[in-house]
């Protein structure tokens, strides 16, 4: 990134959180400044992006993200959100944004039953989101999933209005961009892996772009969302 | 202030695929019953509530349900109060 002030991205961390040390890294690698916030704090600590990293949050119990959502830390968060500040959950993370209400939908066990952990083709269908601002909608990017509960469900009220109102971020698709029942890992309606609110500010993704963004371990998918990200807060600190 | 107890029975809406109910309905058959058809797993959640009356506990628990207990996109709910011992 250029300019004297990198972005501030705040990583919040519930108990049973996991790859939030991998979201501040991925954050570091890609120039922004990555500011660890707890889920107990009610404070943002003045940051420019906000991201709800994986795990299993309170231990899923419940329903994953079901306990997370009443963390006094989400009381800012929602209210940096409806402020149009830019809101990134991966996997857990969305599953918190979806109990929250923030997001449409939910998630239930993968259609399979089994935990999926592999390198999966995304196909990006809009560029209008906090993620991805740097992308053309058609293209395919290489990031990884892990996840036993990631098989995204709505109401057929809610998928009408995702599906009318463009709010479809990735579906899980071929290498070429080919969406098909083969390429969906865990039988999410329509392959959705990842959507976003009307804004475009609040997004949501099952895959981990955060697991995506250093070339010695693995696909590098990951980075041209980091980098929306970074430009969407950069906009913020700026603006 | 008297305690009055509930169950809250939770289970996926009908039309939602259910992957646990049917990995238990595939299971039946190997030991024998093959006459079973549309096993839904849910949640069974026990709770005791401290309240002045019956019509407030019961108010009080579906409001829990509705908000933290089931998830109303994919879920529904029923309360069930449990007669004191």
């Amino acid at each position: 990134m250029s300019g004297a002030v990198p972005p501030r991205v705040g990583v919040v961390t519930f108990p049973g959180s996991l790859d939030d040390r991998d979201a501040l890294r991925a954050v570091e690698q890609m120039g922004g400044e990555a500011v660890p916030l707890w889920h107990a704090d009610r404070d943002l600590r003045a940051v420019d992006a906000v991201i709800l990293p994986g795990g299993f949050s309170y231990g899923d119990y419940l329903r994953c993200g079901a306990i997370a959502r009443f963390a006094p830390v989400m009381e800012p968060v929602v209210a940096f959100a409806e402020r149009g500040g830019p809101v990134l959950g991966i996997c857990n993370g969305f599953q918190i944004l979806c109990e929250a209400g923030l997001l449409p939908g939910a998630m239930i066990r993968n259609r399979s039953l089994r935990f999926v952990c592999r390198d999966v083709w995304l196909r990006v269908e809009t560029a209008q989101s906090c993620l991805t601002g740097d992308l053309t909608p058609g293209e395919t990017i290489e990031i990884p999933i892990k996840h036993g509960e990631g098989q995204w469900i709505a109401t057929a009220e809610q998928l009408g209005d995702v599906e009318a109102q463009g709010l479809v971020v990735f579906r899980y698709a071929s290498r070429t961009g080919i969406v098909d029942d083969v390429s969906n890992p865990n039988g999410a309606t329509n392959n959705v892996a990842g959507i976003r609110n009307p804004a475009g500010n609040v997004v949501g993704l099952m895959p981990h772009p955060e697991h995506a963004v250093d070339p010695d371990v693995g696909p590098t998918g990951g980075q041209p969302l980091f980098a929306s990200l970074l430009h969407v807060a950069m906009a913020g600190v700026t603006g | 202030m008297t305690t009055f107890t509930f169950e809250v029975l939770v289970t996926l809406k009908d039309g939602l695929s259910d992957p646990q109910g049917k990995a238990v309905e595939s299971a039946l058959p190997s030991l024998g019953w093959t006459n079973v058809r549309h096993v839904r797993v849910g949640k069974h959640i026990e709770l005791e509530v401290e309240a002045h009356d019956e019509a407030s506990a019961l108010e009080q628990v579906r409001g829990m349900a509705v908000r933290l207990l089931s998830n109303p996109v994919i879920e529904d709910y029923q309360v069930l109060e449990v007669a004191p011992k």
